[in-house]
């Protein structure tokens, strides 16, 4: 995973709340046996109203996208989180995401970002003005060209994963020695819940 | 020795930490896997590029479900049919490679135990009360009604549990939902976890682990528990939680992966200690008085846009907030509602019954028992039942109820999730309505266009009869 650091450009300005997975990748991408290509379906639903965003070239190519609460609500589907990563997102700003979707994002370089609805209103006006906004992971803050200043915080391990685009796969592999000590104890006082299939 | 009093899911957790990081993030334990075919290639892959073995296999059970079409799976002469849809095929075929290759338990589709995950798992007593159980799928909060911590997780998730059978996690807040009472006549689980969703909202319980608590919980069978923990992510939980009880364990006894004989008594007394403690303290508290609740539906496109089947179709001006007037306009449009309409008179052209909400054997029977005598409306034009499993399918079949919902025009379906997400071929057609019993009437969840209004399965047999939304009171008197 590549590290992030910090992110500058325009955003797009989606604004909706409960966008859920079904609505950032539907269904029938879901029978891919890859990662890759995804952004072709992002949004598809979407991309077919009139003056959608996603269709507006102001903001091809944005590296940040904005929306309501609760985004990435629904389904655990990480395909929302590659499709992302597909059309070229970095940060998604909005109140509140959901506790899987923001799991997904992270462990794809894409950073969660939770900042009051006030802000988030405020990022939308910048955004609709074709301004950039830059996110600092660093620092924390959500900066504009207007002098707005934007704190938010990140749980320490996530911001860590995303600075040093670490792999948690290999982490935790690591810490098998652990792993190993509370599987044994667990066998010798309830063996019954280490047998699984294997009945 | 006197501990902190201590909620049921701070018990679970606690037994499950393997170590904490200085930062706060847990290392927990994972006891149970499951696996379907729609979030787990990219997650063997990855193993396999990485040279990763599965550390516990035997902790893990796939068995394919989203993907599958619910038709006839073996010819007149018992050979399996092929896909027709070249990319189901090649994702069905890459589990059923995966799964031998990284010595998992496989259960392939033609098999009688074949179903939808969070069916079989219970069924199958791989589930079990204080386990930790994932899923790629988000209903696998379902789970939380045997009492287990069980929750939905990404493909890098899946991944990292194959590989080191733990997750690195933060621990979420404590929420109470209490309802006390007792539920009306035609109200059922599915209309009370939709009547709490509608009350706390589709974020309502985002950073939380949901447990619900009081007599209408403890008077349900495990399956209505199931159907209550399954859509706590509809609410934005990230887990569902109802203490396992002497329900439970009648539920669980002599299923075939369940602790047997003495480690049965071990497990049992063990469980009896699984309950929120006197003075534990919830961060969040809701508590609902069930004879408030009545036969429920949806009339928008987030499952909290829930009204009583006696309601009517909402005026976006009347919502407090701005945000709310935009999406509740935008969810009329989409569904193609008007203001002021009482539910009732909304026409219905497809009903379906299934999902991992509502396809237990207990589902399809109080659908049958409205169905029983009765046939679909010349305006309903499909409607199927898919039964959770090949045994739910069977037992149906033993006790007559194929043949009630076939006379009454229903077509009876082999296992599967099928248009509850609409990845397989059973779609709704745009711009087409259905009464369905599944978790999400999100937009073009059910094929694009389509429009979804979520009901229990006497409800979705009420809408069948009546060709529209229906108070299924009227049928049962």
């Amino acid at each position: 995973m590549e590290p992030l650091t910090r992110v500058e450009g325009r955003a797009i300005p989606l604004g909706l709340k409960n966008v859920d997975t079904d609505i950032i990748i539907p269904a029938k991408w879901l029978k891919t046996i890859s990662r890759e290509g995804l952004g072709a379906g992002a949004f598809e639903a979407l991309r077919g109203t009139p003056g959608n965003v996603f269709e507006d070239p102001a903001y091809a190519g944005a590296p940040v996208l904005i929306a309501g609460d609760n985004f990435g609500c629904g389904s655990s589907r990480e395909h929302a989180a590659w499709a992302l990563d597909d059309m070229g997102i970095r940060v998604v700003i909005a109140p509140s995401f959901s506790d899987i979707f923001s799991g997904n994002a992270v462990k794809n370089g894409i950073l969660p970002v939770v900042l009051p609805q006030d802000a988030v209103d405020r990022l939308l006006e910048v955004a609709r003005a074709g301004e950039p906004i830059t996110v600092d992971l660093e620092t924390q803050t959500v900066t504009t060209t207007y002098q707005d200043r934007f704190s938010f915080t990140l749980d320490p391990f996530r911001r860590d994963c995303l600075l040093n685009g670490l792999d948690e796969v290999g982490l935790t592999m690591a810490r098998g020695e652990a792993i190993g000590g509370f599987e044994a104890s667990r066998t010798a006082a309830q063996p019954w819940l280490m047998r699984g299939t294997s009945v | 020795m006197a501990s902190r009093p201590r909620t049921l899911y701070e018990k679970i957790w606690d037994a499950h930490v393997v170590e904490t990081r200085d930062d706060g993030t847990a290392l927990i334990y994972i006891d149970r896997h499951l696996v379907h075919e729609v979030t787990s290639p990219q997650a063997f892959e990855a193993l396999r590029l990485a040279g990763r073995p599965v550390r516990r296999p035997e902790l893990t059970l796939a068995v394919p479900d989203h993907n599958l079409p619910t038709t006839p799976r073996v010819d007149g002469a018992g050979k399996p049919v092929a896909i027709a849809d070249p990319e189901s095929a090649a994702q069905l075929a890459a589990l059923e490679d995966n799964a031998p290759a990284f010595g998992i338990r496989y259960i392939p589709a033609t098999a009688k135990e074949q179903g939808i995950v969070h069916v079989v798992g219970p069924e199958q007593g791989f589930s079990l009360p204080g386990t930790t159980i994932v899923c790629g799928d988000s209903h696998t909060a379902c789970h939380g009604g045997l009492g287990a911590l069980a929750f939905g997780i990404g493909t890098s998730e899946v991944e990292h549990v194959l590989a080191t059978q733990t997750l690195l996690l933060q621990q979420s807040k404590s929420m109470e939902v209490r309802v006390d009472g007792d539920l009306g006549p035609g109200v059922t689980a599915k209309d009370l976890i939709m009547h709490i969703i509608g009350t706390i909202g589709a974020a309502g319980g985002s950073g939380y682990v949901i447990e619900y608590r009081g007599a209408v919980f403890e008077a349900m069978s495990v399956e209505q528990r199931l159907t209550v923990c399954n859509m706590s992510i509809e609410a934005g939980a990230r887990a569902g939680l109802i203490a396992p009880d002497d329900v439970t364990f009648a539920y669980l006894k002599g299923r075939p992966m369940a602790p047997q004989d003495a480690e049965w008594d071990a497990a049992v007394a063990y469980w009896r200690t699984l309950h929120s403690d006197d003075g534990a303290v919830f961060a969040k508290s809701v508590t609902i008085d069930a004879a408030d609740i009545e036969p429920s539906v949806t009339w928008g496109t987030s499952p909290e846009d829930v009204v009583p089947i006696g309601g009517r179709v909402p005026d976006p001006q009347d919502f407090a907030d701005e945000s709310k007037r935009v999406a509740a306009q935008k969810s009329l449009d989409y569904m193609g509602l008007t203001a002021g309409t009482p539910m009732t008179q909304v026409p219905i052209e497809n009903v379906f019954i299934g999902s991992c909400t509502n396809s237990r054997i207990e589902d399809l029977r109080a659908a049958a028992a409205v169905l029983k005598g009765r046939h679909k409306a010349d305006n309903v034009r499909w409607a199927i039942v898919v039964p959770g499993s090949g045994l739910v399918k069977y037992q149906a079949e033993a006790e007559g109820l194929d043949k009630i919902f076939t006379d009454a025009g229903f077509e009876w379906r082999e296992p599967g999730c099928s248009a509850c997400l609409g990845m397989n071929p059973d779609k709704v057609p745009p711009g087409e309505r259905c009464a369905s019993t599944s978790n999400r009437n999100f937009v073009g969840r059910q094929g694009p266009g389509a429009r979804t209004h979520l009901v229990s399965p006497a409800m979705a047999a009420a809408a069948a009869v009546a060709g529209r939304l229906a108070d299924v009171r009227e049928l049962q008197n």
